[in-house]
């Protein structure tokens, strides 16, 4: 559905034109008659009219369910299975006080584990990636070519293959149960999607800057933390976003490398708490899963540009 | 524009070096390697190296308390022979298949409705951006499990029409269904993907057909999806080798079992419980290469196949 607010052509629009797709066919059908451009701007604006309704449809039944789960986490229990509404009569904060302390430790405990992993996991994909991606858009050496197209591959390298004898090394290390094994790799740039985003920022800012900054004599560590990661901000930026993110919601790496509740990060602890539970609590279960999507939502709130513009400009979930 | 499309142009073509990189062909090999030293010891420590002790493994019977017994091909031939494996395939590539094109459609679909200066397009996109960054969380699997349970929300809006909706999750006929529409419903990402693409279509080739009298159908035909397939393309290989690997929604909404009766027993499921249920490290290793092949296959016939339907306009 491209855009109909051009003049109309001057021969006659062909039938099928009107019929056009889903949603508008009284817009489309409205823009055969029209003419003068007072009657097109309004086949125009029932177009517009009739997208809205479908994007506010479609957002709604898209949103519903996140909407419903707040709701749900502030209702009675048995209310939970008997009312699809959003409708509330009463705030009932004892779905939050229950699920905060239902398991070994307070949930806050595990916010607080979750917390660690992430913070190591940004300073590890900030410094390394950056680091990476400087030396791949900014110098030359032998072997660049291969270096580059190996760390392309890596991005798509499905993460199975390498996690059976990833967690051998990291348990003969004896690193079961702490986050090691949750930070080293990012320490090491193995999240090379980052590498990558940075790369194509880098690629972006002019080399007379980097030119100007080695005749007054910079080598390349001066270079890189005067010139480069001050200009790359934003890409810092969308890689803090991503990995905060990612690290927050990552259930397999926790689920495998941490077994003790001492060290749960969020996502095994609401794991164990919906083992643990009967379907009577579903309640303090809600609750406590929208106390971990709070931080998400907070970081999308605030973050959305840098996520947005990382998408769009490098494509990746 | 992406990792896939620079991979496919360092195949593609071979560009003549720029005077400038003449120029700076002087190299720094030293300052390169130094830069690149944390991501070279992670290549070899915590990818490459694992890869190759994972093929490895993988012809070998290993409980991690023993040490790894070399056992050749039987991993493999055992694998020829394991129904649930078949089935876990089957789950899998429904889900891809199935799940991968119904969320590019419905990402292109709403990206054309937002496309170009709708009103109130960054609120409509957060609303719709927002479930893709929430969909791989366990919280949201949770979710998922209560409004597809028997007396979910979903058959609580159906019992409003009288409807008395299927357990939706327990019965093993729409279990993986529930999960599809998961996936489906994190469409968000490959929406913004389509949305900056549409971006780029230049608004002469419409002008063009307009006054040649095209109908809105022929230019979508016509213009918006050549100009776009590098980036259908693009979500296509992406979102296909990441829903080989999904892992946390069946396994949340399933209760870490794969149920009701291995109809949402994931590849990688199956492979969890195999290496870290049982320690049979070896045959996980083996089933690990194997989705490594199926997933290089199916990329390798989605880059043979682009070249029939992928429009580069260069």
């Amino acid at each position: 559905m491209t855009e109909l607010r051009t003049l109309p052509a001057p021969e006659k629009v062909p039938a099928s034109g009107g019929k056009s797709r889903g949603g508008s066919p009284r817009a489309g059908g409205r823009k055969r008659e029209s003419r003068g451009t007072l009657a097109f701007s309004r086949s125009a604006r029932l177009k517009a009219m009739a997208k809205h309704a479908v994007l506010i449809i479609a957002g709604g039944i898209m949103i519903y369910p996140l909407l419903w789960m707040v709701v749900s986490s502030l209702r009675p229990n048995e209310l939970i299975f008997r009312e699809p509404g959003l409708w509330l009569n009463s705030l009932e904060m004892g779905n939050y006080t229950d699920g905060w302390s239902a398991l070994t430790h307070p949930f806050g405990h595990y916010m607080l584990n979750s917390a660690v992993v992430v913070i190591g996991s940004i300073l590890g994909n900030l410094i390394s990636c950056s680091m990476a991606a400087y030396a791949f858009a900014r110098l030359q050496f032998s072997g660049k070519k291969l270096f580059f197209g190996i760390m392309l591959l890596t991005i798509m390298l499905p993460f199975h293959v390498i996690i059976v004898p990833q967690y051998i090394l990291f348990s003969q290390i004896g690193w079961v149960n702490t986050f090691w094994p949750l930070i080293v790799p990012k320490l090491l740039a193995t999240d090379a999607f980052f590498v990558f985003l940075m790369v194509q920022f880098i690629r972006g800012i002019p080399t007379e800057l980097d030119e100007a900054a080695r005749i007054d004599g910079a080598g390349h560590p001066r270079i890189f933390l005067r010139v480069i990661l001050p200009l790359m901000v934003p890409a810092l930026a969308t890689t803090t976003i991503f990995t905060f993110i990612w690290t927050w919601n990552d259930f397999f790496g926790a689920l495998i490398y941490l077994t003790d509740p001492e060290m749960f990060t969020v996502p095994v602890a609401l794991r164990a708490f919906v083992d643990s539970q009967s379907a009577t609590s579903w309640g303090s279960l809600f609750a406590m899963s929208i106390v971990s999507l709070l931080p998400v939502f907070l970081v999308f709130l605030f973050g959305q540009r840098f996520l947005i513009k990382g998408i769009a400009t490098t494509g990746i979930k | 524009m992406s990792a896939i499309s620079e991979l496919s142009s360092m195949s593609r073509r071979k560009r003549p070096a720029t005077a400038e990189e003449k120029r700076a062909n002087r190299r720094d090999n030293k300052a390169a390697y130094i830069f690149l030293l944390p991501w070279l010891i992670g290549l070899v420590a915590i990818t490459v190296g694992p890869m190759f002790m994972s093929l490895y493994l993988s012809f070998t019977d290993y409980n991690l308390l023993q040490p790894p017994e070399w056992t050749g091909l039987d991993n493999f031939t055992r694998m020829l022979g394991d129904a649930r494996l078949h089935n876990s395939l089957r789950v899998t590539f429904t889900y891809v298949l199935v799940g991968v094109p119904l969320q590019l459609a419905v990402a292109l679909l709403i990206a054309l409705v937002l496309d170009k200066g709708l009103r109130g397009l960054p609120f409509y996109r957060s609303i719709f951006y927002l479930p893709s960054l929430l969909g791989g969380s366990v919280a949201v699997a949770i979710l998922w499990k209560q409004i597809f349970g028997t007396s979910g929300l979903v058959n609580q809006v159906l019992a409003m029409f009288g409807i008395t909706g299927p357990g939706w999750i327990s019965d093993p006929s729409t279990s993986l269904g529930s999960i599809i529409l998961l996936h489906v419903w994190t469409f968000g990402s490959p929406m913004i993907i389509f949305l900056a693409g549409l971006r780029q279509i230049p608004n002469m080739y419409y002008e063009a057909a307009e006054v040649d009298g095209a109908t809105t159908l022929q230019k979508f035909w016509r213009i918006t999806l050549p100009m776009l397939s590098p980036i259908i393309f693009f979500n296509l290989v992406l979102q296909i080798i990441g829903s080989f690997q999904s892992f946390t929604q069946a396994f949340i909404v399933s209760g870490g079992n794969g149920g009701p009766s291995d109809s949402t027993m994931f590849f990688t499921l199956y492979l969890y419980q195999k290496g870290f249920g049982q320690f049979e490290m070896g045959y996980a290793s083996a089933m690990a290469w194997f989705l490594l092949v199926i997933i290089g296959a199916f990329t390798a016939i989605n880059f043979i196949a682009s070249k029939y339907w992928v429009f580069y306009d260069d």
